[in-house]
């Protein structure tokens, strides 16, 4: 079975430049969560970006093919690229606060895509809204369609996102940290619901995260990156023992856990780090 | 004034203000003929580019034989009169008081403010009209009249930057090192607004040339005899149908100056930029 | 809600209008210049000038006219203008429908120019377009709206005379109006050739107006849309499939709309402040048209009545602006 998402040889640079993702191959498989870890500035969240079509002004796409079924979405006529998108590749972002129109209602918000893209009349788009409402725990999901964002707590928001994204029954979805912007109790319901929408949906995740701790509750498998190139990618069981790579290992211990002292904490050590970068330094020397 | 550079709206604005300037100043030596004198042959006689034109008439006569050139150059001596004088004085009446409801807060404020709101309830214009036709026609009567209506635009950006600025540590710091309100009024916060202030001075500048403008079309500026580019103007929309250039020359004049001075305005918002977003 | 919100503006409007009413009434009656003088023929006596004074409430010291002006006002009669002869009130609420209808299809140009032109400039970020519009836009705001008005006058209707340069309708159309809103009246009544004459008189003044507060309008509003279109939901909406065009129009727009509505409100005072120029300049039958003269005329009742309605119509503006944040922000709302 071919993967759903074939990420191959993707190069991202600054137009001024400098390269952010340099390289990166990974794919997923229809049905599994991929993790995408690494530190803030690794090039995750620019793959994302880079998958989806939205990269900043700044960055542009230098090399690569991003391959979703039979299409390489890079070079889709823009018409055609957004078709697929939403309906067949969705997004959760990462800041519920700003990831919802706060002019809109919610109703609006979650009924305009099933409107448009699928054209199901007012009623039924509203039913369908519902109906997801419920399948993502949230009690009363009538009241909740009539308001605005900003009376809903963050974990409300971030639940209505979700149903956002599950909304058309897409193949894929990329979600970007969205755990990072909440509290840690709500941290654990997010992850357990994502997980089980996933399961029930038959949804490939791409499941962009900086901490590997998130990684290990939810992801089958995983890329690991540092400085726009790949570390290391494998199964999840791989990844999280010791015949991980010593960069992995390294990230492991930094990770913080609610049942371990802060001071337990070991960074990242220096020469991990070094080495890495002098890697980046090669490929950007070969590579203007 | 420190990380200023010059950028190319600077070079170009201040450079067409300086030749305006030079041009009113040098006016009596550099106008080919005298703007008052009358020549009923060149009756509308047109500029150089058509047939039955006079070369020593380059733009052509109004309809008093006058030749229109020397009545523009002429005419820029009011203009710049009353913009660097009435932009300046405006400037220092608003900043005034901007500064006092900023910093003082309290009666003050409110008392200020109500002023402001008064003011704006005014059509600006009417105004004028009136304040020159209570006064008495003149170029000081231009000036106070633009002074004491505009004042309000330089009250408001100065009062709520120095608002802004009030909010910000060093103040307290100066205010704890024993300086007096007013020391710290001028030491600490006036440097702040100033380059707000200069900024808006240019396009103060810009409206008073246009004010004196209305207001010599209006027929409530100088006395007629000596050239405006708004009497010149209202003279010209007389006689469209038969000479329109007579109407068209001074209004590019104003035109060119106005532009001048808000792309130096512009330039001068950007040069200063960094210093405005300590 | 929006009620208690109405009224508390409505108070606050109160003494912003003694304030206006107080400084005209005092900046008017202290113009040298006798009015009176200039209504009687030269050998009139001293009596029939005193007679006159008392008929136009010019007698006694300034504060007992303040007094008398307020309690006649408050009762709704403005006196008599003294160089047309006929009650202030009747004269003003004659001509401020034809200013109305001016000033309100200016702003509706002025508003639908300046949505689009910055919706373009966003649209066309960084590229050639967003220049150019940027370009023409600095231009524009630096002109003021009277030599637009000359321009036009120029262009169209000496050089090009396509457009007629002075009144409000042709009177060999002999045509009838009830009210004196004629546009209105005349699209209500479907009388098109009515319509057409009437826009043709309208359209540059209303141009001349509409252009600086265009450009202002596009300026603000393509910062705005820029800074909106720069945030996580217009990220979500482009995932979700929706072209950068109706994003800005579904998503962007009301949330960028509130610092441009305010700026709109400010300058639609400096819009009606222009009447008065650009009225006279095309022979425009409105209140601006009647200001100059009322001034020169040194016609005191007049001029009150005049100023009066101008404060009225930017109070009534600030209140439309600050009820129609309710709309756009629904934070505010409760």
């Amino acid at each position: 079975m071919s993967p759903i998402l074939d990420i191959r040889d993707l190069r991202v640079s600054l137009r001024r430049g400098g390269h952010l993702v340099r390289d990166v191959s990974l794919s997923v498989d229809a049905g599994e969560v991929h993790g995408l870890v690494g530190e803030s500035g690794a090039g995750k969240t620019m793959i994302a970006k880079a998958v989806l079509g939205i990269l900043p002004d700044a960055a542009r796409i230098t090399g690569g093919v991003v391959r979703f079924r039979d299409d390489d979405l890079l070079q889709l006529p823009p018409k055609r690229l957004r078709s697929l998108l939403g309906r067949e590749i969705a997004l959760i972002p990462q800041d519920p606060l700003t990831g919802l129109n706060p002019a809109r209602r919610i109703s609006a918000q979650m009924t305009d895509m099933l409107r448009h893209h699928l054209g199901q009349s007012r009623g039924d788009a509203r039913a369908n809204a519902l109906r997801l409402l419920q399948e993502v725990q949230i009690r009363d999901p009538e009241q909740v369609l009539d308001r605005y964002p900003h009376e809903l707590s963050g974990g409300m928001r971030q639940r209505v996102l979700i149903a956002i994204a599950f909304s058309a029954e897409p193949s894929l979805i990329v979600a970007d940290e969205p755990t990072t912007a909440l509290d840690v109790t709500v941290q654990k319901q997010i992850l357990r619901l994502i997980r089980q929408m996933q399961e029930r949906h038959g949804t490939a995740v791409l499941f962009v995260t900086h901490d590997l701790g998130v990684v290990a509750k939810i992801c089958h498998r995983v890329t690991v990156l540092h400085t726009g190139q790949v570390v290391e990618q494998g199964g999840i069981a791989d990844i999280m023992s010791a015949r991980a790579t010593p960069f992995t290992r390294a990230l492991m211990d930094a990770t913080p856990r609610y049942d371990q002292p802060a001071d337990a904490l070991h960074p990242v050590p220096e020469h991990i780090h070094q080495e890495l970068r002098a890697t980046a330094r090669r490929f950007d020397e070969a590579n203007p | 004034m420190t990380g200023a550079r010059l950028n190319w709206r600077i070079v170009v604005g201040g450079g067409v203000l300086l030749m305006l300037a030079l041009i009113a100043i040098t006016a009596p030596l550099l106008a080919p003929v005298d703007p008052l004198e009358q020549d009923l042959f060149l009756e509308l006689l047109p500029p150089w580019w058509q047939a039955d034109a006079d070369p020593t008439r380059a733009l052509g006569a109004d309809s008093l034989g006058r030749d229109v050139l020397s009545r523009l150059i002429h005419a820029a001596r009011p203009a710049l009169i009353v913009a660097f004088v009435a932009g300046v004085l405006t400037m220092l009446l608003g900043t005034a008081l901007g500064l006092l409801a900023g910093y003082m807060g309290g009666m003050v404020d409110v008392l200020i403010s109500r002023m402001v709101d008064i003011w704006t309830s005014f059509p600006p214009v009417l105004l004028a009209i009136m304040l020159v036709a209570l006064i008495g026609t003149g170029l000081h009567s231009v000036i106070i009249a633009i002074v004491l209506i505009d004042w309000t635009r330089f009250c408001r950006v100065v009062r709520s930057e120095t608002l802004a600025q009030t909010e910000m540590e060093y103040i307290d710091a100066a205010v704890i090192g024993g300086l007096k309100r007013g020391a710290i009024l001028f030491r600490e916060v006036l440097p702040n607004v100033l380059p707000l202030v200069i900024v808006l001075l240019m396009l103060e500048m810009s409206i008073a040339i246009i004010v004196e403008a209305i207001l010599s079309f209006v027929g409530l500026s100088v006395s007629s005899d000596s050239p405006t580019w708004g009497g010149m103007i209202a003279e010209g929309r007389q006689v469209i149908h038969q000479a329109w250039w007579v109407m068209a020359f001074p209004m590019g004049l104003i035109l060119i100056a106005v532009l001048a001075l808000n792309l130096l305005g512009d330039g001068l918002k950007t040069a200063l930029d960094p210093v405005l977003r300590r | 809600m929006s009620g208690s919100l109405l009224l508390r503006r409505l108070v606050q409007a109160v003494p912003t209008l003694f304030g206006v009413s107080v400084v005209v009434f005092v900046l008017v009656r202290v113009v040298p210049g006798n009015p009176i003088a200039m209504m009687l023929p030269p050998g009139a006596s001293l009596e029939d000038m005193e007679r006159l004074r008392q008929a136009y409430g010019l007698d006694g010291s300034i504060p007992e006219q303040f007094v008398i002006w307020l309690g006649q006002a408050l009762q709704g009669s403005f006196g008599i203008s003294i160089s047309l002869r006929q009650d202030v009130l009747e004269l003003v609420l004659g001509r401020l429908p034809a200013t109305l209808e001016l000033a309100v299809f200016a702003t509706i140009m002025a508003v639908t120019v300046g949505v689009l032109a910055a919706t373009v400039g966003v649209l066309f970020r960084g590229r050639w377009p967003e220049t150019l519009i940027d370009a023409i836009n600095g231009f524009t705001l630096a002109v003021p709206d009277f030599i637009w008005a000359l321009a036009l006058i120029l262009v169209f209707g000496v050089l090009l005379p396509v457009l007629p340069i002075s009144g409000r309708v042709d009177p060999r159309l002999g045509t009838e109006f009830a009210t004196g809103f004629y546009l209105i009246e005349a699209l209500v009544s479907a009388r098109f050739t009515v319509v057409g004459d009437l826009l043709a008189h309208m359209i540059m003044p209303a141009i001349a107006l509409a252009l600086p507060l265009a450009a202002i309008i596009t300026r603000v509003l393509k910062n705005s849309l820029a800074e909106a279109m720069a945030q996580d939901y217009v990220m979500i909406a482009r995932v979700k499939g929706f072209s950068r065009w109706r994003i800005i129009w579904v998503e962007a727009l009301r949330n960028a709309s509130i610092p441009a509505l305010t700026l709109t409100g400010v300058q639609f005072t400096f819009l009606v402040g222009g009447t008065v120029l650009v009225e006279k300049i095309f022979s425009y039958p409105g209140i601006g048209n009647m200001a100059i003269d009322a001034v020169i005329n040194r016609d005191l009742p007049l001029i009150q009545g005049l100023i009066l309605s101008f404060a009225v119509i930017f109070i009534v503006v600030n209140l439309l602006v600050d009820l129609s944040y309710g709309l756009l922000n629904p934070r505010l709302r409760t």
